[in-house]
């Protein structure tokens, strides 16, 4: 009976759970409320399963689609739907939905109801984000995410969380703020339609263009986050739980990455292809001087979100390559992100539950008394530094591949991620993992529990199987990439 | 039966990865035991399989075929599959002959270690990683079988993870492989650019088309397409077979056990990059400019690799060197267009030089894992089995006439000598002159080990050279006397010895003279070297015995007279020759600063420049200029929320959040 309306039941299913979750109240009722949230995820994921399934590779339209009318006097309306590129970012929002939840079983003791809730409710917001077809709607959606993600690094964070999260929020709603104001412009010229497919077609001026192409790349740039308006990352990974780093790692940068996709490529190519070497120029940045960068962080999380920085500057080089290996190759490597980095900030969540420290110093000699955490530690550091048969190598590869034959140097910027990329997670490796054990303190350590075992498994998993067989994974994009890349070789200028 | 062949074809790899699951993932469950059968198992049926696969090649079956599909998008295709020629054959059975031979060597060194299991499941895998990189038939998985086999190396010289010289040493051999890489995937970018695929077949195909293309790397500048993709592929060569500028992972790679140093950092994963070039033939045979640039860097590998070797004290640094050297060698042979040559050494060095490093480890275990050769002396009448085949291997690395390395190492100076191309007068120079350094090299090793004063009761006191010993993690012994291995030790020491005596005998006429490579190896007609060394084959007997005339014997045996005179007779000369060229001394103790001159330009420096980014850039810059303009209008701000933070601001914010939605609904729908 839901057959029709499974975006539908994406979105609200965790977003009711998150409420129930809520109405459990204090934490005197917090064992109810993690098997509320438990249950609440499952079920999240479960509804979106069918996405997969009854995925069909062949077309580049919209699937699953929904429309009805949601503020007729602005023809506003509530329109969803999936292709190749949203529904694998679904998939992987729900999936880490989950993983999150169990992630927070024992570690947080504190308004427990209400941080399973906020994830909750933040993972449905993020799917409206990616099904969203309605300009207001993706709006809505897209600024609604922020206030569960900003209580998250506010409330659960650490003793700077405050000032995290304030630059967070400044950071985004300058972005946002001139996006909304491209959205009412495009309103207009499009004679008085929001809807974003709508919008591909719209026929724009050069200047218009331009100007837009800004606001946008603003509004997406930030949560990328690409150079130079990156700095708001290192410090909210820094002060938030880790279940807030691993969604914003996993997910939130996707959502900037994702509107590039959806907005400004299709929407704006003649801009795109003029501006070409700015996004260019910037992701390179992020790839070189990032790296370096990270080579030189004390912090677990700051090292790992600046490696988050310079993975993500593979995806945009790879969207303005236009090419299906570059897009492919970008849109690959955001779901690999989502595993690898997702993966990483819960291993240094394992660490730090245990040492309450994530300075690189305090540790050291670990696999002396966790083995069995610094073998699935050596996986991700290893998927994090692109090692092939593992995810993280897909997506780089593939982006070399597409710069190539754009200009060689591209690609040979590009690929220095290989040496500084293996420098700084490897380096961090041997300091935290190897060596005799360090103090007294790593000597009392446990190794990882069942729990904890199920989570970094089933991520180890996805990282192996993703890089052993991407096949699956491109099958899906191809028809919707080669339909967008098709858009945006056509000029708008009418 | 061709049917058959595929499922043989696919044992040789998983059986090895089988072994190693079972080891590694069931380590504790099936014991030590377990661990040693399951993983042996795994590579005796790999080994089996291969003898089949190579019979049936040599019956003139080969295969080119996909196992399974990697990756689409539109037309193109990336693949899993194998390419079973001459070439891969032969490499298949050296590789898992060597590893059969190195794992159960491995249940003698590994005994006392708490690591057993672990150390069975890495080896297993490292056969695995090696033998889907040599079957391969695609640029992806060579690159694929290229990373693990990193990946297990580096896992491997770290395997004594609490040795701080051994983790800095694999961090150090995995950075400097990726420098190879990062070269080596942009060649690879390079040929499915051009190519439009990257299967072996197609490329090599469609490569004579493409001969005279030129790519402008800069404005201005045109380069000839064969000639880029040449060098780039070599570059990633270089890391992994250790050729100079990015030699220096190597020596250090001898933290980790003496197993690996003979399986991997010897016999097999440093001739990948050897192997590598030799399966590109079809690609570098249309580049001159490359195979010049691939000689000159071999020759200057072979030679000065080859003086580093004459004062080292630790006796795996020695081999080391040496090996690093026999490496430059090989690459010399590949520039010289002589493949097949190339692959020879490989195949005969992979024999002496495995032989020598589990050699080697015997001599460690009863020195109780003190390295120094000059706390050694005299080792010859306790230990038999192990001075004998020792002694087999130094013959057969110096190049004795009609032992293997003879063949091989001879067929490398000819082929050195008619090359036309510029630095090959260079190359000849460097692979002559360095016969004489290897034999010195070799026989003062041998002879500091095996003959002379029994020194390994003094105990470890500082001599008068610098000390650049480095002691296994069980310290140094202090030993009374020694005493031979166990069985699992020397029965592989004499498994090895045979064909180093006698594989270079028996294969060098059909390897270099006939048609065994057949079409996997290709050579173009204006290259002379395998024609020039045809014209002056007579026979392996006959090239035996016409060595007694030639200038390379003499000078091995001036080298192994020399060293016997300085080590045996006049212990004084060498040490008076260290203090009178004081600076040539240091530069070759100090290994001619490469070490220090690394870790200035790249550790340093990239951490200075991260810092200075990071400080400059992100916290001045960034964000004290444009984010914390307003660092007050934060602070005020953080105020406010701190004077909010009774409780449940968070449910007020939900439920705005709600309210918002269905205000705004509602509102539009009275409108």
């Amino acid at each position: 009976m839901f057959g029709q309306s499974i975006l539908s039941l994406v979105i609200w299913v965790p977003i009711l759970a998150g409420v129930i979750v809520l109405a459990t109240g204090s934490d005197r009722n917090a064992a109810l409320a993690r098997w509320l949230a438990l249950a609440g995820a499952t079920l999240g994921l479960a509804v979106a399963i069918p996405l997969a399934t009854g995925f069909d590779t062949g077309t580049s339209a919209m699937q699953f689609v929904e429309k009805a009318a949601w503020i007729p006097a602005f023809n506003i309306h509530y329109h969803l739907g999936a292709d190749g590129i949203s529904m694998p970012l679904i998939l992987l929002n729900s999936f880490v939905t989950l993983l999150v939840v169990i992630a927070g079983w024992q570690v947080i003791q504190d308004k427990v109801a209400q941080y399973m809730a906020a994830f909750l409710i933040m993972s449905g917001l993020i799917n409206g984000v990616f099904a969203a077809l309605d300009g207001i709607l993706f709006y809505v959606f897209f600024e609604g995410m922020l206030i569960p993600l900003y209580l998250i690094v506010g409330v659960w964070g650490g003793p700077n969380r405050v000032y995290a999260a304030f630059k967070f929020f400044l950071y985004t709603l300058l972005g946002s703020l001139l996006m909304l104001v491209s959205m009412i412009y495009l309103y207009f010229q499009s004679g008085g339609s929001f809807d974003i497919q709508t919008w591909h077609g719209t026929p724009l001026g050069m200047t218009a263009q331009t100007l837009m192409f800004f606001s946008f790349l603003l509004a997406f740039g930030v949560k990328v986050p690409m150079w130079p308006v990156h700095t708001w990352l290192p410090d909210a990974h820094v002060e938030a739980p880790t279940g807030g780093s691993v969604v914003l790692a996993a997910i939130t940068l996707k959502v900037g990455a994702y509107g590039f996709l959806r907005f400004i490529l299709p929407i704006l190519p003649d801009a795109s292809h003029e501006l070409a070497w700015l996004v260019i120029a910037l992701s390179l940045i992020a790839v070189v001087y990032i790296g370096l960068v990270a080579l030189v962080q004390a912090d677990m999380k700051k090292l790992i979100a600046y490696s988050s920085i310079a993975h993500m500057g593979f995806v945009t080089l790879g969207f303005f390559m236009f090419n299906p290996l570059g897009a492919e190759g970008g849109l690959v490597q955001m779901v690999s992100h989502g595993f690898v980095s997702a993966a990483l900030f819960l291993c240094i969540g394992v660490m730090y539950d245990r040492l309450h420290s994530r300075q690189i110093k305090d540790y050291g000699g670990l696999v002396n008394k966790m083995p069995v955490f610094a073998a699935f530690f050596m996986l991700f550091a290893m998927a994090n530094a692109g090692l092939p048969a593992t995810s993280g190598f897909v997506g780089e590869f593939m982006v070399v591949m597409a710069a190539i034959p754009v200009d060689f140097w591209y690609a040979f910027i590009a690929a220095t991620s290989l040496i500084t990329g293996a420098a700084y997670t490897l380096w961090m490796y041997k300091r935290v993992v190897f060596g005799a054990v360090a103090n007294p303190h790593v000597e009392e350590m446990s190794d990882i529990n069942a729990r904890e075992i199920l989570l970094l498994g089933t991520l180890a998993v996805c990282v192996l199987a993703m890089g052993l067989y991407p096949k699956p994974l491109t099958d899906v994009m191809h028809a919707s990439v080669v339909n967008l890349l098709a858009h945006v070789a056509q000029s708008k200028l009418p | 039966m061709r049917v058959d062949m595929q499922t043989l074809y696919l044992v040789v790899p998983l059986a090895p990865l089988l072994g190693a699951i079972v080891a590694g993932l069931f380590g504790k469950l099936v014991g030590r035991t377990g661990a040693h059968v399951a993983a042996i198992g795994g590579v005796t049926a790999s080994f089996l399989a291969s003898v089949l696969v190579f019979q049936d090649v040599l019956a003139g079956h080969t295969f080119n075929g996909t196992v399974y599909t990697w990756m689409t998008l539109g037309d193109l295709r990336f693949e899993v599959g194998f390419l079973v020629d001459a070439l891969t054959a032969m490499m298949m059975l050296v590789v898992t002959f060597v590893s059969l031979m190195v794992h159960v060597y491995t249940i003698g060194y590994m005994h006392d270690d708490p690591g057993y299991q672990r150390f069975f499941s890495y080896i297993s895998l490292f056969t695995f990683s090696m033998l889907m990189l040599v079957m391969s038939n695609n640029f992806l998985q060579l690159f694929f079988g290229w990373e693990a086999v990193g990946l297990v190396s580096y896992l491997l010289i770290g395997f004594w993870y609490t040795k701080e010289s051994a983790i800095y040493a694999n961090l150090k051999a995995f950075l400097v492989n990726r420098v190879g890489d990062f070269g080596f995937i942009l060649g690879i970018g390079l040929v499915l650019a051009h190519f439009g695929s990257l299967d072996y077949a197609t490329v090599f195909a469609k490569a004579p088309s493409l001969a005279d293309d030129t790519i402008a790397l800069w404005p201005g500048a045109s380069w000839g397409l064969m000639t880029v993709i040449g060098i780039l592929l070599f570059i990633g060569a270089m890391g992994k077979s250790a050729q100079f500028p990015l030699h220096v992972w190597l020596p250090d790679s001898m933290e980790g056990p003496t197993p690996i140093s003979a399986l991997i950092h010897a016999a097999t994963m440093v001739t990948a990059g050897i192997f590598m070039v030799a399966r590109m033939s079809p690609l570098y045979e249309l580049s001159d400019a490359a195979l010049s640039f691939i000689m000159v860097i071999g020759a200057i590998t072979a030679l000065f690799m080859g003086f580093l070797g004459m004062v080292q004290n630790d006796i795996k640094r020695v081999v080391a060197y040496s090996t690093l050297s026999q490496l430059g060698y090989m690459t010399v042979a590949l520039g010289a267009s002589a493949y097949s040559v190339a692959v020879f050494h490989l195949m005969t060095h992979a024999f002496f030089k495995a032989l020598l490093f589990l050699a080697a480890g015997s001599v460690i275990i009863a020195m109780h894992h003190n390295q120094d050769i000059r706390y050694m002396g005299g080792l010859k009448k306790y230990m038999p089995i192990t001075w004998i085949t020792s002694l087999i291997g130094s013959l057969a690395l110096i190049g004795t006439p009609f032992l293997s390395g003879f063949y091989s190492k001879e067929s490398i100076i000819e082929a050195a000598k008619v090359s036309h191309l510029p630095g090959a007068g260079f190359a000849y120079f460097a692979v002559l002159a360095g016969v004489f350094v290897t034999a010195f090299y070799s026989f003062r090793m041998y002879f500091l080990v095996f003959h002379g004063k029994e020194r390994f009761r003094q105990g470890h006191a500082h001599g008068n050279e610098p000390d650049t010993g480095h002691a296994g993690p069980h310290g140094h012994g202090h030993v009374e006397t020694p005493h031979e291995t166990p069985w699992v030790v020397t029965g592989p020491l004499l498994a090895l010895a045979l064909p180093s005596l006698a594989i270079g005998y028996m294969t060098i006429e059909p390897m270099l003279f006939g048609d065994f490579f057949g079409s996997a190896i290709y050579v173009a007609d204006r290259h002379p070297a395998m024609h020039e060394l045809d014209q002056e084959f007579h026979g392996a007997m006959e090239m035996g015995l016409h060595a007694l005339t030639t200038l390379p014997f003499w000078l091995a045996a001036a080298g192994v007279g020399l060293s016997a005179f300085f080590y045996l007779k006049r212990p004084d000369i060498p040490a008076a020759l260290a203090q009178r060229l004081g600076f040539v001394y240091r530069m070759l103790v100090n290994k001619y600063w490469f070490d220090e001159l690394y870790s200035w330009m790249f550790a340093k420096g990239a951490r200075l420049l991260g810092g200075t980014l990071w400080r400059r850039g992100d916290q001045n810059v960034i964000d004290g200029f444009f984010v914390n303009g307003s660092a007050h209008v934060v602070e005020r701000f953080s105020r406010l929320v701190k004077a909010f933070q009774s409780g449940y601001i968070y449910h007020y914010a939900f439920a705005m959040l709600i309210g918002v939605f269905a205000l705004v609904t509602w509102f539009a729908r009275l409108n």
